[in-house]
């Protein structure tokens, strides 16, 4: 017991409804939402080294024993997780001060924001599936506000088809919580897996197995993703950067703790499915950030490739791809948000999104062209930036197990990744800036007075934020690659415990 | 009786489904309801009908039902209520900026947009 493991989630849902009560006071709003974020980063910091040094921690809601009550289990991959996620949520929200713009503040945008986050540290840290789906639920009701908010009139193009995918995956994911029930009279994960060891996974069990691999897969994007680059070039880059870095990592963690604990006894057939949506994704996300010339569709696309890498080293399943699993998306979320977050301030800068457009932006902007470069080369796996450890492991763990072709397409995708990134700042900072942009920035400007005056009010101070929060996700990114060797101790305890499943399954039933 | 829920069920999801093909956003979303339903008597189905008394400590029953699939069920339902009022809301506000409820409408739209 561990009271300690329930303040990831309680500390921003207290904040988000007290945030409702003072929606004019955007002063006060930005001050509890910074202090919330700071003292989350450091609770989920105490939460990883408490696992570090005591092993997996458990909080039975409410005193009931598990199975019968829903339990809060922190293994080191929650525990860390939570930690990423914290990290990009605070920066994101510095982030949101520069750009969000007054009118979305005073409609509760940081209420929406505080709630996305109970959903995600929440999905992380519980062991009940039935739970999961609730906070699953609570995140995608907050990211549905957060798409909608504004109501400009490509927001309310892609809102309601985001909704719909979401509304019919969560349907599904109800109906295979049923089967689940039906077949072996639990929800509890802990137990589920133990009562799926002993029935011996095989027939309608499989068919269940699939079922959740394609509900999890819509939402993560792994393949199911023709709704993601519509949807998430909508809202604002802050609200974007919320999404690539959070909503799709928590699918990801859901397969992969699905596929570890509950149904790892038939690999031959469900790990197969995975490592085919690996490669599809990993092709056509690839394909797709290098075909499209507008900056919002290549970030997109850029997403999709990091997904496909973890299932990737999920359908490998060996020991070094489990850690490279868990390193690669503790990188993930926070290079993510960091590339959302530049790609954001760059469209700022050059106020178009079209790349044919911009040109010569390093000599006004040198520090963030060259953020950009750094986050490229991260992104690609070039050491020591902290790409590289994750995707070491993975296709490591990949060769082991023989996936040859699988490797090589996970190599070309991160070649695939450094081009479309590279075209973005060979073409964005390189080159001299159109002259046409001057004349076309007066007429902009009046049009964009009358629809949005909020994103003019952008001033110095407004930038100087903006740095802030890319400079801090950036101290990370580089950080986590050079004291890999360290990060590398906890990520190996988190492989661990997804490998051996009787580790985590002994820490819950027979824990205190 | 498994078999008449088993029909109901049936029947929902392919009048949801139904719905949520046509062009008219309004009836996507009664689709989606409706397959909403058809999840909740699944559920209720499939972690067995009636076969005892109400689960009450001390009623002196030799059998339970088991009490899991309805607590289940109201949450489901408490959460497709929102979902389903915020699309409603969604909807109509697409309606009154786009002057039009038709999915498709909104891509011939779209497209014209972006380029």
């Amino acid at each position: 017991m561990n009271n300690l493991l329930v303040l990831p989630v309680l500390l921003p849902m207290v904040i988000a409804v007290f945030l409702m009560f003072f929606r004019k006071k955007v002063v006060l709003q930005r001050v509890v939402g910074l202090v919330g974020g700071i003292a989350n980063v450091l609770i989920a910091g105490a939460v990883v080294l408490r696992v570090r040094s005591e092993g997996i921690q458990t909080l039975q809601l409410g005193g009931w024993e598990p199975p019968y009550g829903i339990v809060f289990v922190a293994d080191m991959f929650a525990a860390l997780l939570v930690l990423a996620a914290s990290i990009t949520g605070l920066a994101v929200l510095i982030y949101s001060f520069a750009s969000i713009g007054r009118e979305r503040e005073e409609h509760y945008y940081y209420t929406f924001f505080h709630f996305l986050l109970v959903g995600v540290y929440g999905s992380f840290m519980t062991g009940d599936i039935f739970n999961l789906f609730v906070f699953f639920e609570v995140m995608l009701i907050s990211s549905y506000a957060l798409i909608t908010l504004g109501g400009d009139k490509k927001q309310l193009r892609e809102a309601p088809k985001y909704l719909l995918v979401n509304i019919l995956s969560s349907t599904l994911f109800v109906a295979s919580v049923a089967y689940l029930y039906a077949a072996v009279g639990t929800l509890n994960m802990a137990h589920l897996s133990q009562r799926i060891t002993e029935a011996g996974q095989g027939g309608v069990l499989n068919v269940i197995a699939v079922l959740f691999l394609i509900v999890f897969s819509l939402k993560a994007g792994l393949f199911l993703f023709f709704w993601l680059p519509g949807a998430y070039g909508a809202p604002p880059f802050a609200v974007r950067a919320l999404f690539g870095a959070l909503l799709t990592k928590v699918g990801l963690y859901a397969i992969v703790r699905t596929f570890t604990l509950i149904f790892p006894g038939d690999p031959s057939f469900t790990h197969g499915w995975i490592a085919g949506m690996a490669a599809a994704t990993m092709i056509l996300g690839g394909i797709g950030a290098v075909a499209y010339r507008d900056i919002p569709r290549i970030l997109n696309y850029n997403v999709l490739i990091g997904v496909g890498f973890v299932a990737f080293g999920l359908s490998a399943s060996t020991r070094d791809a489990l850690d490279g699993v868990v390193f690669y998306m503790l990188h993930d979320i926070l290079s993510k948000g960091l590339l959302f977050v530049l790609g954001g301030m760059l469209i700022a800068a050059a106020k178009t999104d079209r790349l044919d457009g911009m040109g010569g932006l390093i000599r006004r902007r040198p520090g963030l062209g060259w953020m950009f470069f750094i986050l490229a080369l991260a992104l690609t796996g070039i050491p020591p930036l902290s790409g590289f450890a994750g995707k070491v492991l993975i296709v490591r763990g990949g060769l082991e197990e023989g996936m040859l072709a699988l490797s090589l397409v996970a190599l070309a995708s991160s070649l695939l990744t450094l081009y479309s990134l590279v075209k973005i700042f060979r073409e964005a900072f390189w080159g001299t800036e159109p002259e046409m942009q001057q004349e076309d920035e007066a007429v902009r400007r009046q049009k964009s007075k009358k629809t949005s005056k909020a994103a003019n009010m952008k001033s110095t101070s407004g930038a100087a934020l903006a740095n802030v929060s890319a400079v801090v996700l950036l101290l990370f990114v580089i950080g986590i690659g050079l004291a890999s060797n360290g990060v590398y101790a906890f990520a190996s305890q988190a492989g661990e415990t997804l490998a051996n499943p009787i580790l985590y399954i002994e820490a819950v039933l027979k824990g205190e | 009786m498994e078999w008449i829920m088993a029909v109901a069920i049936g029947a929902l999801f392919m009048i949801g489904v139904y719905l949520i093909l046509t062009k008219s956003l309004l009836r996507v979303i009664l689709g989606t309801s409706l397959l909403t339903h058809g999840v909740h008597l699944l559920l209720l189905t499939m972690a067995g009908l009636k076969r005892g008394a109400a689960p009450i400590l001390g009623s002196g029953s030799e059998s339970y039902v088991d009490p899991l699939p309805q607590a289940l069920i109201l949450t489901s339902i408490v959460i497709s209520f929102g979902v389903t009022a915020l699309f409603f809301v969604l909807a109509y506000r697409a309606y009154q900026t786009r002057g039009t409820d038709e999915i498709d409408g909104m891509d011939a739209e779209g497209k014209e947009a972006d380029s």
